[in-house]
């Protein structure tokens, strides 16, 4: 609340901006839309939707992003292969939960799969060429070059969709008018229920990233090591640990986003890299090693690419990219980074 | 203290005794080359060689003496490709304005120099590795846009039946014209790069990459020095570029597409980023491992399709055991074998 407060003296007029715009939202998103709004901006059903479809590919773009962000805010290190890590976490995990039948089940056995890669990787790589920035960021696209190619050799050029389980498919209402009948009853939304679980459970994770980071010995150590590894290294902790430690999470995290990005799309060849480019511009946006800047950075460009997608469909990858220039133009740091 | 200079002074070279032999050697067999290779060597092997070469020099002339390592060159040769297509003549007569080659080819070679320029701009505010993220999703931004836009990219589709001017008459897609075109083109960009390193801009160029915060208080703007790298880079770039066009005689948003970008990155490390010859190397190594991986894989009893990962393969070796690319191997390698002669030697090192 301070860091709120603080905003809000020294730059009155941005956070009275910012309010206005949420306020908006906020009435556009709960009240029923008056006619002449709908001619302008067509149906309320669509533009909910596009604000529904834009949070929850924000979360799962947090949910990729996030374990980008930690590791490079930890270990200075750019790693491209991330994208690839998604895809083969999203594949095996349709090879669990079809030969199992279980779709839960997917999550641990793939967050310990490519977690244990992610050690590998971490222990193997680039621990033998540390501080050498660039050479650790070519040795990554040289990895997920490779394992783009192995990923295609066995999984070959078809697309897969991981299957929700039974409980998590068909619609859910939501308490959002999307319209008001001409007998005056309000039609209230329907969304699929997978999506919102989705979305449920990429804000438990990021809460429990934060009250890990924020409240707990490890995430001691990490937000120490953020600021200052080698003061950290000196003062005795065994930071190789911590490395592993945060190197193997960000992985798996980003298997399990795997997962879910092919229950909720699908999982084909040249997703890896569309994904690894969704994570750079979401902590480019938010702030490099910022789990808050992923979080903010992620719903940004969910949100830009769905509405964009509705409203402009032709130029929906250029919203996407015009908010990452002008964060770069006018705040190079990102939304919420510290400046280094 | 001019009495402590020797009484004879070294002779001066000129500039054609200065080339050492090598150089003449390789220069000779590469101008007689069409009278000893085929077309398809000559065309699809050694054009495009010189073409990937010609960017990845792009990219090398940014790493190399500006210490940037931008991925946006291959969209900037793509966009001069684009812009050769809709201002010159093309399949897609409906977009195309026809216009002649003496104004759309210096056309197409500004308009893609700004966009290297503005991406520049952009790109020197980060540093490092961050350039690296920002440059690349750049060049997925350009890649996707050209995919969906239709009123000036074509979309999908892009333009096929883009052809060279038939200038003097000569139908520049054959395979030996376009051999001695990719030729002079890729001599003219490695003598410009070689030329440039050694002026006043390239020297401040380098002593920015070195200490950029010393060059500035001696009173350099380094952004300055940085921007007008990646216009220099974009302008051979976006000469490389329009060559491919002419020789694939289309031009598609996979042009620029990201395998491609990062193509160029791969061929520029595996050849060495520290001389400008060495891309011209990597791209020879890249279209070779290319047009015969098949072959060669099926030999080793391997499925043809698995290029991509013995491309793969060889650039985490290069990565991993010589940072400075096939170059840096060699050097390695004539330096132990320089050590290797003067220690058996008699007279040599051991006696001094």
């Amino acid at each position: 609340m301070g860091n709120l407060q603080n905003f809000s003296t020294r730059h009155p007029i941005w956070a009275l901006v910012i309010l206005v715009v949420v306020v908006g939202l906020a009435w556009l998103i709960i009240a029923p839309w008056p006619p002449g709004l709908e001619q302008a901006m067509g149906r309320k059903r669509i533009f909910l939707n596009a604000i529904l479809s834009g949070v929850t590919l924000g979360a799962l773009y947090f949910l990729v992003a996030s374990g980008f962000t930690l590791v490079f805010g930890l270990m200075r290190n750019v790693n491209l292969a991330h994208g690839s890590l998604y895809l083969l976490g999203g594949y095996i995990g349709f090879g669990v939960a079809e030969s199992t039948g279980y779709w839960l089940l997917a999550f641990p056995v793939v967050f310990i799969l490519v977690g244990a890669l992610g050690l590998l990787l971490q222990h193997q790589v680039f621990r033998r060429m540390e501080g050498e920035e660039l050479r650790q960021t070519m040795v990554t696209i040289g990895i997920s070059i490779v394992l783009a190619d192995l990923m295609l050799w066995y999984w070959g050029g078809q697309s897969y969709q991981v299957l929700s389980p039974d409980w998590l498919t068909g619609p859910a209402t939501l308490p959002l008018i999307s319209s008001i009948q001409s007998n005056g009853d309000p039609v209230y939304l329907t969304y699929p229920r997978v999506r919102i679980a989705i979305l449920f459970a990429a804000i438990v994770i990021g809460l429990a990233m934060w009250l890990v980071l924020n409240r707990s010995r490890l995430g001691m150590l990490i937000r120490a090591g953020v600021d200052d590894r080698e003061i950290l290294a000196a003062s005795g902790v065994r930071i190789q640990y911590v490395f592993l430690a945060v190197f193997a999470f960000g992985a798996g995290m980003a298997g399990m986003a795997g997962i879910v990005g092919g229950t909720f799309q699908s999982l084909s060849p040249g997703e890896d890299t569309r994904f690894l480019l969704a994570s750079l511009v979401v902590v480019i946006v938010g702030g490099m090693g910022s789990i808050p800047g992923a979080a903010l950075g992620a719903v940004i460009v969910g949100l830009a690419e769905q509405i964009g997608l509705v409203y402009a469909p032709t130029y929906s990858v250029v919203f996407t990219f015009l908010i990452m220039a002008a964060v770069l133009a006018f705040r190079p740091q990102g939304l919420l980074g510290a400046r280094h | 203290m001019a009495h402590v200079l020797p009484a004879t002074e070294p002779e001066r070279l000129t500039v054609l005794e200065a080339i050492p032999t090598p150089v003449w050697v390789i220069g000779l067999l590469l101008l007689i080359m069409p009278a000893l290779a085929n077309n398809f060597v000559l065309f699809q092997i050694f054009g495009w060689s010189f073409i990937l070469g010609m960017i990845a020099l792009s990219l090398m002339v940014l790493a190399g003496y500006g210490g940037m390592v931008s991925l946006i060159q291959m969209s900037v040769g793509a966009l001069a490709g684009y812009v050769v297509a809709i201002l010159g003549t093309s399949g897609i007569p409906q977009i195309s304005l026809g216009w002649p080659w003496w104004l759309h080819i210096p056309l197409a070679i500004l308009i893609a120099t700004l966009f290297g320029t503005l991406v520049g701009a952009l790109a020197v505010r980060t540093e490092g590795i961050y350039t690296i993220m920002i440059t690349l999703a750049i060049a997925a931004a350009f890649f996707y846009f050209t995919r969906q836009n239709y009123s000036i990219f074509n979309g999908y589709t892009g333009f096929n039946n883009v052809l060279p001017p038939a200038l003097f008459g000569i139908d520049w897609r054959q395979a030996v014209p376009f051999y001695y075109l990719t030729l002079g083109c890729a001599t003219l960009s490695y003598g410009a790069v070689v030329w440039m390193a050694r002026t006043p801009f390239g020297l401040a160029l380098q002593g920015v990459r070195d200490n950029p915060r010393r060059m500035s208080a001696l009173g350099f703007s380094v952004n300055a020095h940085r921007i007008l790298a990646y216009s220099f880079a974009s302008v051979i770039a976006a000469v490389g570029g329009i060559l491919i066009v002419w020789q694939n005689a289309q031009v598609v948003p996979g042009t620029a597409g990201i395998p491609q970008v990062i193509d160029i990155l791969v061929i520029a490390v595996v050849g060495g980023l520290r001389r400008p010859i060495g891309p011209f190397i990597g791209a020879l190594i890249y279209t070779i491992l290319s047009v015969f991986s098949s072959d060669i894989l099926h030999a080793l009893g391997m499925s043809g399709e698995r290029f991509k990962l013995v491309v793969g393969l060889g650039f985490l070796a290069v990565v991993f055991f010589s940072p400075d690319g096939v170059l840096g191997l060699w050097e390695r390698y004539r330096s132990r074998a320089e050590r290797s002669s003067r220690d058996l030697r008699p007279g040599g090192e051991a006696a001094l």
